[in-house]
């Protein structure tokens, strides 16, 4: 534990910050998705970090939780965009008619 | 997991919607009939367990190593997430037909969202919080777009899936960085710590993503884009329950968070921020709501500006405020139902007579429905005596007390910016007569349903008093 | 000491590096596999941090179930590559990155000011414990039950939800 805690903390607001990034600016479907996956990766990443560092398991416990509810989250999304791609046959968001963000 | 059977008392009305989905599913597998079958059923567990949260409001209590809160304001909470399901239940039994989805998943996916309302509104640790708010939301985005066949739903329920994982990005992100600085996710022990907490900056951005990424749930500014479309595109009863059912979850996930930190000793630290958002989300909810054509789009607008004045009692920050946020939500919670339930009864096949022009001369074709739609008009748009009314009056009065007087002026503003587009829909139902016929499909569960939501919004109108009392009684 | 040092740098800029490339590809599959990449290298930085148990699960359910998932999706909608990857709103890509750098810096700045090291003495025993599956088993079945039945319930949800969005069968 030579590192200090807040060399972790900057590489995972920098990965939030690209996830945000991401999202915000891609415009296919699944890659906005995956630019999500990478935030929530992210606080897993600062939960560990705390969770290691404080000799507390339970950040590990909620990092378990968040790939729980990752799984959950990608098995329902990408049965939506499948959804969509049958009817819609693009998962570009800009050619979403009623989606105006 | 128990440690005496009272506990388990306390949490039977959990208990009873998990047995529920449950069996639902084995009823799902073996039954020919099982879309009527299940519906129900699950009538009569929402029933269930809302009488059973009312008769045990009284058994305050912390249960499973700190995890759950029963009893006091929680319970009421229950009994509002229950009974609005029951009345989408209700509501859905003919519409679901009309709408192509006539299936029994249809509502255990219903089920499974109140249950995680129920962890929301009963958590004591931001695992909790989480959980409730994913379980709630996973079920949101697959029964907006329940209808794979239906472009709109599609679209959607894809818009609605990518903000809301945003935003809980957002929230775990907020979480963590609680997590490292407070060294605990229990809320009680969180909030104990809180005066040495409120100067480590690392906590006050935590608290910020998390409030950020929850207003997202409440659909207040600036996340509110995704509303309208959510509500136009997915089916009526479902739009109804996003915003009622949803929105108390994530209010009362709020309440359970910032609400006791702010009620703690060091006061309100995010006045600034949640009074910009409530004038925000007031203001554009009310004025953009007027150009609406479309009936789903001017409720959803609506929804946005209700969710301002709520925030106002947030940022008035006393007990009173929080109080009036629980009112409110029930109020709000029947109100809205019953327009959302009028409008599926209204609805064609395919989604036709949702355009504002349909309701014209609706008086003369059916008087019952005119006079239901109008009671609730009237208590959305806040004129005495219906429960509307009192909610924002319970609002406006704590922040009065906060001495935000002027916040409180705006609200009363944008009430009567939105008194325009509720009483236009009443001149049109009695004053106009309709341009084109349209045929009324009879449900009789459905005008029970809104029968129902009626009384409840008249009642809560009449004697706010007692309802204001007892939930004041628990902070 | 040394090792250590040089073993975060090398997995820091590799997560870092493939986060980059995730969102600039125009390609989804290649920006999938950086995905992995970058999930790969956030394991190897658990198991730095002495979380074994999450380093392996990161490995197993992200890399592996979910990114595969990921993976078939796009396999199965063959979407051609974008012309146009990025928005072609200008004001919304460059509100994205003022945003973007602005909470960074931000965070930096929250970070390095706060200095929560500095509140926080590691004892490597202690931080090697809290990381086995001893450890967060007992915390999962006992303090934490209740979250635990919760993601029961959630994945059941996910199941079904999942269900009825791509095999149910319509008119």
């Amino acid at each position: 534990m030579h590192i200090q805690i807040e060399y972790y903390l900057i590489l995972s607001a920098f990965m939030f910050i690209v996830g945000v990034v991401g999202v915000l600016t891609r415009r296919n479907a699944i890659v906005v998705f995956m630019s999500i996956e990478l935030m929530l990766n992210s606080a897993n990443l600062t939960m560990v970090a705390f969770s290691s560092y404080l000799g507390n398991a339970v950040g590990q416990l909620f990092v378990f939780f968040v790939m729980a509810v990752a799984a959950a989250e990608a098995a329902v999304g990408l049965a939506i965009i499948i959804a969509l791609f049958r009817n819609k046959l693009t998962i570009n968001i800009d050619e979403l008619n009623i989606l105006k963000w | 997991m128990f440690n005496n059977i009272q506990e388990f008392y306390n949490m039977l009305p959990m208990i009873i919607i998990g047995a529920g989905i449950l069996v639902s599913i084995v009823i799902e597998m073996y039954s020919r009939k099982s879309e009527e079958l299940i519906a129900w059923f699950s009538v009569f567990i929402f029933i269930a367990a809302a009488i059973y949260s009312l008769l045990t409001v009284n058994s305050t209590s912390i249960i499973l190593q700190g995890m759950l809160a029963t009893g006091g304001n929680v319970n009421i909470l229950y009994f509002i997430f229950n009974f609005g399901a029951a009345i989408v239940t209700l509501l859905s039994l003919d519409y679901i037909k009309k709408y192509g989805t006539y299936y029994g998943e249809y509502y255990i996916l219903l089920q499974s969202s109140v249950l995680g309302m129920m962890f929301m509104a009963g958590a004591k640790d931001l695992f909790m919080i989480f959980l409730g708010l994913e379980l709630m939301s996973i079920c949101f985005y697959a029964l907006a777009g329940i209808n794979r066949k239906r472009l709109n739903a599609n679209e959607a329920s894809l818009k609605y899936f990518l903000l809301g994982a945003f935003a809980t990005g957002f929230v775990v992100y907020g979480i963590a960085l609680i997590f490292g600085t407070a060294q605990t996710t229990s809320i009680d022990l969180i909030v104990a710590k809180f005066q040495e907490l409120s100067g480590n900056l690392l906590f006050i951005a935590g608290i910020l993503l998390f409030v950020i990424g929850f207003s997202f749930k409440i659909a207040a500014f600036p996340f509110h884009m995704w509303v309208p479309d959510v509500y136009q595109g997915s089916a009526t009863t479902i739009a109804g329950l996003f915003s009622t059912g949803g929105k108390a979850a994530a209010f009362s996930a709020l309440i359970v968070t910032v609400g006791a930190i702010f009620s703690s000793t060091i006061g309100n630290l995010f006045e600034p921020y949640l009074i910009v958002i409530s004038v925000f989300s007031m203001l554009i909810g009310s004025i953009v709501a007027i150009a609406q054509e479309d009936i789903k789009r001017m409720l959803a607008y609506s929804s946005i500006s209700h969710a301002g004045y709520m925030i106002i009692g947030f940022a008035a920050g006393n007990s009173e405020g929080l109080a009036g946020i629980i009112f409110y939500l029930a109020a709000y919670t029947f109100m809205n139902l019953g327009a959302f339930g009028i409008i599926a009864l209204i609805e064609g096949k395919d989604e036709t007579n949702l355009s504002i022009k349909s309701y014209a001369g609706l008086s003369h074709r059916n008087p019952l429905l005119a006079a239901l739609l109008s009671v609730f008009m009237f208590s959305l748009a806040g004129i005495p005596p219906f429960a509307g009314f009192f909610g924002k009056y319970y609002i406006f009065i704590a922040a009065i007390k906060a001495e935000l007087t002027w916040l409180a002026i705006l609200g009363v503003v944008s009430s009567a910016i939105s008194v325009y587009f509720y009483l236009r829909i009443v001149v049109l139902m009695y004053f106009k007569d309709a341009e084109f016929e349209i045929s009324l499909e009879k449900s009789n569960t459905g005008l029970f349903a809104v029968i129902v939501s009626a009384l409840l919004v008249i009642a809560l109108g009449v004697a706010p008093g007692s309802v204001i009392n007892l939930i004041s009684s628990f902070f | 000491m040394l090792l250590e040092v040089i073993i975060f740098i090398t997995l820091a800029l590799i997560a870092a590096v493939s986060a980059i490339l995730v969102v600039t590809r125009s390609n989804p599959v290649i920006s999938a596999l950086f995905l992995i990449l970058n999930f790969g290298a956030l394991a190897g930085i658990y198991l730095l941090l002495n979380a074994q148990f999450i380093a392996v699960a990161q490995v197993i359910v992200y890399a592996g179930a979910i990114m595969v998932l990921f993976l078939f999706v796009i396999m199965l909608l063959r979407p051609e590559n974008e012309k146009k990857i990025f928005s072609s709103n200008p004001l919304i890509k460059t509100l994205a990155f003022v945003i973007g750098g602005v909470v960074f810096i931000q965070l930096i700045y929250l970070i390095f000011i706060v200095r929560p090291s500095e509140s926080q003495s590691p004892e490597v025993a202690q931080s090697i414990q809290a990381g086995t599956v001893e450890k967060i088993g007992t915390l999962l079945f006992t303090e934490y039950i209740l979250p635990f039945e919760a993601a029961g319930f959630l994945l059941l949800a996910a199941t079904i939800g999942a269900l009825v969005l791509a095999k149910k069968k319509f008119e």
